[in-house]
């Protein structure tokens, strides 16, 4: 029983690390977004910096490629004035010898104060952070299928932003869901935000009936999934998943799947698409829909940043507290 | 050495006796069992007063890795024999996947050599059904069989070539061997936990029940086919009770089992991926957890087994789906049974039976003269007991567990589940292989 407190909260229900968007209560998802929109305007300020992470080391921790997250890290982390050191550590170096918490105990010592990390497998951050020091701080940058928290609130902002208000909305998201991370931290956070209705789109290889449970409308036919829709996530389809046993084929996938004018004119006249990028043209989008008045694929990049300097402020801001039991429960 | 046992409650699952009586032991054989007080001519050099312990069979576990040889890291013989007769436990199976693999008569002689000199627990080794396990040639039966080798197993990997796998069902039916397989599709079943809500939830890669009913129907029909008796490790799902349900109604020469993990916990209990809920076969949901105590209760499942699997801290401590599959189960064997049978409400006689003579049913002939005696108490039969407090509750501490493999899901951390039931000595052919040390008797 121990083990199941929240490990991402401190005992006075504070975020400590953002490992999941699952679990965490609405006041402290809107309190990250209205704090993003304040760093909003450090971005479009001559000086972008503020001092709220000055002194601190942040370790990107990047177990698997990526340049878009990675950096958008990174100017947070610079924009709070933190000291910020990037490292990849590819799965070469791990199959050396060293193991996860290993090169954690390692980074450790050179004093970090907060990781940034992705891994691809699932839950790998919830390891990291059950064996970080109390004051070291944990950001889970995707791991595996399971979880990508910063996307999903960005994703929040960016359709706060557009549509106001939550309780009112349609959406579906729309593609590889089964292997998608994003897709379940939008999920989780769509439903504690109060969206009622919620739809995930996608062939039955790629959106599992058992998705049900987490409080969405499984979909198979994309004429129904994105009918009368306010906003419509298209998710990417990684090029190992184009032609297999999943899928026969991309040009398959983008006619029965794929975003074009036509199936959006099926959408609400409002409607916004959204992204997590990086698209693939022609595969689960149409160039004329991701360019097109609908698309708001870059506002999302931009409010990333301001997100991401909102959740590092807050995990920084707040106190372990008393951990003993978080601690005893988790050793191994 | 004459040892009399007096005042204890005595429970023989095999022919359902229950009552207080006083046992005679002498050499490595039971010489008398008679009401409290009537053995009066018997002068023993040992006497124990079991007021309020239940004297029952030592215990007989079809599924326990011992990691020797190969993985003397993370188990050694004597360690886990230890845990073995801490947990009551005096005879158990042994699966051929160590390394190097059980498929060499010399490695299992030896194994039993080694076993034998500890006196702790007798050790009955499966051997390896193909080469090196690599599912495509068989192994020398008759000669592993002649080395001390009970049966014939392809341990966690599945042959995936259905031609071999029905030439290794002949050959073994040829000499009335049994066959030991646990039922997983090799393509179905990669994945990390039980395909459902939470594995979706979490991002864990699923293995779906049909992982287990496909090869459940694959050996169904091969052993209509060859008339060869196949024993079915650790039952997972309530699909594959109904199958194994149907194919002894149907007349089939099997036998299955199930483990403490699926008869106790689901996924749900993976909360925040707990590595310690890394399993083979991974955790299910509620109702194959249901249909499998069912099962057992009502004997399509034969018996219950510990899956116990030492596995080092360096392999726990990974990710989820990194992890080492298996836990340490020998010591947990016996409360665990004591808590599914006061769960179901059945006489203590009948929840013995699934961890007693129920397994060694299973093993039958193959233990040779012992199938006549251990796995119950009877008089002339040998002098395989266990001795526990009924009563006794505790909780799990992992680091105070003898076997050197320190990870449970019942660890009271993960799950807060107590225990019932403790054991305070284990004799193993008339010695004493554990004392509890905290004993008051």
């Amino acid at each position: 029983m121990l083990s199941r407190r929240n490990p991402q909260l401190n005992n006075h229900g504070e975020l400590i690390h953002l490992l999941s968007i699952e679990g965490l209560p609405r006041a402290i998802l809107t309190q990250i977004l209205d704090t993003a929109g304040t760093f909003l305007s450090v971005n479009d300020r001559e000086v972008k910096k503020v001092p709220l992470l000055r002194g601190k080391s942040v370790f990107n921790l990047f177990f698997e490629n990526s340049t878009r997250t990675r950096t958008t890290f990174e100017i947070a982390a610079k924009r709070l004035s933190a000291d910020v050191i990037n490292l990849d550590i590819n799965r070469s170096s791990t199959a050396k010898g060293e193991s996860l918490l290993d090169t954690i105990a390692n980074l450790s010592a050179m004093h970090a104060d907060m990781f940034i990390v992705r891994h691809a497998q699932s839950g790998a951050p919830y390891l990291i952070s059950q064996h970080v020091a109390p004051h070291v701080r944990v950001i889970n940058a995707g791991d595996g299928r399971h979880a990508h928290p910063t996307q999903g609130l960005l994703d929040m902002y960016t359709i706060r932003h557009f549509k106001k208000d939550f309780t009112q909305l349609s959406v579906a998201v729309v593609g590889d869901i089964v292997h998608s991370r994003v897709a379940r931290s939008d999920i989780h956070a769509l439903t504690i935000l109060g969206v009622p209705d919620i739809r995930a789109v996608g062939p039955k290889t790629l959106v599992p009936a058992d998705l049900a449970q987490m409080g969405v409308r499984v979909c198979h036919q994309m004429n129904e999934g994105i009918r009368d829709a306010d906003v419509i996530i298209m998710l990417r389809l990684q090029n190992e998943r184009m032609s297999g046993a999943m899928l026969p084929s991309a040009a398959e996938f983008f006619k029965s799947y794929g975003l074009s004018l036509e199936k959006l004119a099926l959408a609400k006249p409002d409607a916004i698409v959204m992204h997590p990028g990086p698209i693939n043209r022609g595969v689960e989008i149409e160039s004329s829909v991701a360019d097109g008045s609908h698309s708001v694929i870059l506002p999302q990049v931009t409010f990333g940043i301001a997100v991401r300097m909102a959740v590092m402020s807050t995990i920084a801001g707040n106190s372990a507290g008393n951990t003993a039991s978080h601690s005893s429960g988790s050793t191994a | 050495m004459k040892v009399l046992i007096r005042n204890g409650r005595v429970v023989d699952p095999a022919s359902r006796h229950d009552a207080l009586a006083d046992v005679a032991i002498a050499g490595d054989r039971i010489v008398a069992i008679g009401a409290v007080g009537s053995l009066g001519d018997f002068t023993p050099e040992r006497d124990i007063d079991a007021r309020g312990l239940v004297v029952a069979p030592g215990l007989v576990d079809l599924a326990a890795r011992l990691r020797e040889p190969g993985h003397e890291h993370e188990g050694m013989l004597e360690s886990e024999l230890g845990a073995a007769a801490a947990g009551g436990v005096t005879s158990l199976v042994c699966p051929p996947d160590t390394d190097p693999v059980l498929d060499e008569p010399g490695l299992v002689e030896m194994l039993k050599f080694r076993a034998r000199k500890l006196s702790r627990c007798r050790l009955f080794p499966l051997g390896a059904l193909t080469r090196g396990l690599q599912g495509q040639t068989l192994t020398e039966m008759a000669e592993l069989s002649e080395a001390g080798c009970i049966g014939f197993s392809q341990a966690e990997v599945p042959i995936s070539d259905t031609l071999v796998l029905m030439r290794a069902l002949q050959y073994a039916a040829t000499f009335g061997y049994t066959v030991w397989l646990r039922p997983q599709d090799p393509w179905l079943g990669q994945g990390v936990a039980a395909q459902g809500a939470v594995a979706t939830r979490l991002g864990l890669t699923g293995v779906p029940a049909v992982a287990e009913t496909v090869a459940l129907h694959t050996v169904f029909d091969l052993v209509r086919a060859t008339g060869a008796r196949v024993h079915l490790c650790r039952l997972s799902s309530a699909a594959g009770v109904a199958l194994l349900r149907a194919a002894k109604a149907e007349g089939l020469p099997v036998t299955g089992d199930v483990s403490i993990n699926s008869l106790h916990l689901t996924d749900v209990d993976i909360g925040y991926f707990n590595a310690d809920m890394r399993l083979n076969p991974p955790l299910r949901q509620g109702a194959d957890r249901e249909a499998l105590r069912q099962g057992l209760a009502d004997g399509t499942l034969d018996a219950l087994v510990s899956d116990h699997n030492p596995v080092a801290d360096d392999m726990k401590t990974l990710p989820f789906g990194e992890a080492e599959p298996g836990a340490t189960g020998l010591e947990l064997l016996l409360s665990l049974a004591l808590r599914w049978g006061q769960d179901m409400g059945l006489p203590l006689g009948q929840t013995l039976s699934r961890v007693s003579s129920g397994p060694v049913q299973v093993l039958g002939t193959a233990m040779a003269s012992l199938a006549h005696s251990a796995g119950q108490l009877k008089v002339g039969g040998v002098a395989d007991l266990c001795l526990f407090d009924p009563e006794a509750s505790w909780s799990v501490t992992p680091h105070a567990l003898t076997s050197q493999g320190k990870h449970t899901p019942f660890a009271f951390a993960s799950t807060g589940m107590q225990m019932l039931g403790r054991v305070q000595m284990t004799w193993v052919a008339g010695t004493v292989a554990y004392e509890c040390p905290l004993r008051t008797a």
